[in-house]
């Protein structure tokens, strides 16, 4: 038979984006360990709703750990409390009955609040529209063993990329920065031969694009690195940071 | 805007000028330290220590004039990033916890960097803006440490400087872009390493000059 436990919620409710908002408690009666995080959370809105009552907003789609629209910060921890996981991956198991959880939204000056535990992250696309990109001609598909890729770059490439765009690093970072977010996109172009040619650009343009939208500055506190449910490493912000001396001072683009 | 400037000034510019001018002062703290053990040699070799510093000349003029733009790129950028940074996160978390990432250093950066800037100040009355005539460096040091104030105030600030240096040296290293599997964890190490030999070397000094010398 499946454990089932008690639980205290402390969830912060927002009715919109300049609204105030405040933590409200309900209580989560005979959950499944087996279930994930948002599915507690999915029986919560079931008994608002029969009650008449808002239902808790919050972003997911995919719910396998994929797609990184899920996200919340789970008793201070973005994600909760399990290393390299996402919100949607994370299991009711990892709790015990009677725990009080506070769930609040990712707080940042650029991502406002939607809804509740919804926030606008579209600040993260823009830096990607600023750089986070290569561009190609259309035409025939050349070999793919045309350009040679050593296999350690690749890895580090693939390592990169396996960022969601989910958030969590500004979530997790004492200053809001979002700076994993933009070393790995940045590291994952600059490590492989087709990145290369915008390099310079796409670093300036990226961090650029950052400042403007108000963002906090990376102080090396690495609270990122430990909260990122893809465990991407600050060696990216290293990389970060030299491709973007590389481009500023050495580099003719402006 | 110049591209020097908005490179400088960007965030990451912000952390370079932060990373650089820091480890100016650790290179500065190293040399200071070097010369202030000739008190444990006794009275002479420290004063004379303090006389062939200041033949010098033009040369201390220099590195002085270095150390104090230094240390108003360090504040005015700190104070900048601390400034955006609080600005950056309006409305605070209600529950707050570390994934294991902060340290005791850099959790507390911009409120020991605060502390230091005082301490110097205080440190450059006590001994840099002191009228030196008729008296000798050494007995200068010896009686303003035969108060146990100071000898308090000193310490405590060379344990704050500590604290400061643990994240800040390691810190530049990443700002640089120095990341690397092979030399970072020694990087790390030397931060502790350094801050350990700071804190004992400067910190036991003035409780030598009062209470052993
Ligand atoms: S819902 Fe897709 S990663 Fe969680």
């Amino acid at each position: 038979m499946t454990k089932t436990i008690n639980l205290n919620l402390k969830v912060w409710r927002q009715k919109g984006q300049n609204k105030k908002g405040r933590l409200e408690t309900y209580k989560a009666v005979d959950i499944s360990t087996d279930m994930s995080f948002l599915e507690m959370i999915d029986v919560i809105n079931e008994q608002l709703t029969h009650k008449g009552k808002e239902p808790v907003a919050f972003d997911h789609d995919c719910r396998e750990g994929i797609c990184g629209m899920c996200g919340a910060v789970v008793n201070g921890r973005p994600h909760g409390p399990e290393m390299g996981t996402t919100l949607c991956q994370l299991h009711m198991r990892h709790f015990s009955d009677n725990d009080t959880i506070v769930i609040e939204p990712w707080r940042s000056r650029a991502f406002p609040v939607i809804k509740d535990l919804a926030v606008d992250r579209s600040a993260l696309d823009k830096m990607i529209q600023a750089g986070g990109f290569i561009s190609i001609n259309t035409g025939g598909a050349q070999d793919a063993n045309a350009i040679p890729v050593p296999q350690e770059a690749a890895e580090l490439a693939m390592d990169a990329a396996a960022c969601i765009g989910c958030g969590a690093c500004v979530a997790a970072c004492p200053n809001a920065s979002p700076m994993l977010f933009v070393s790995a996109k940045v590291s994952q172009f600059a490590l492989l031969p087709q990145g290369k040619p915008e390099a310079a650009k796409r670093a300036i343009s990226m961090v650029r694009e950052m400042d403007r939208l108000g963002f906090g500055n990376c102080t090396n506190e690495r609270e990122c690195e430990a909260e990122c449910p893809k465990e991407i490493s600050i060696t990216n912000i290293a990389r970060l940071n030299r491709e973007y001396f590389k481009a500023g001072f050495l580099s003719a683009e402006k | 805007m110049n591209w020097l400037a908005s490179t400088l000034l960007s965030s990451i510019g912000k952390k370079l000028m932060m990373a650089i001018t820091g480890l100016c002062f650790c290179g500065f703290l190293a040399g200071h330290l070097a010369g202030n053990l000739t008190i444990y040699l006794g009275k002479d070799a420290f004063n004379s220590y303090a006389e062939h510093l200041h033949s010098l000349g033009p040369i201390i003029t220099l590195v002085e004039l270095g150390l104090l733009f230094s240390a108003l790129v360090h504040i005015l950028t700190g104070a900048t990033l601390f400034y955006q940074n609080l600005k950056a996160r309006p409305v605070r978390y209600s529950v707050n916890k570390s994934a294991g990432g902060r340290t005791l250093g850099s959790r507390t950066m911009p409120y020991t960097g605060f502390i230091l800037l005082v301490f110097i100040v205080l440190h450059l009355i006590n001994f840099h803006f002191i009228d030196k005539t008729d008296t000798t460096i050494y007995q200068i040091v010896h009686s303003a440490f035969a108060n146990y104030v100071y000898v308090v105030i000193y310490v405590f600030a060379m344990i704050v400087a500590a604290i400061h240096i643990s994240h800040g040296l390691w810190s530049a290293f990443q700002t640089l872009g120095a990341n690397h599997v092979k030399y970072m964890p020694f990087i790390r190490g030397l931060s502790y390493v350094f801050s350990i030999i700071i804190v004992l070397g400067f910190g036991f000094l003035p409780i030598y000059l009062a209470y052993i010398a």
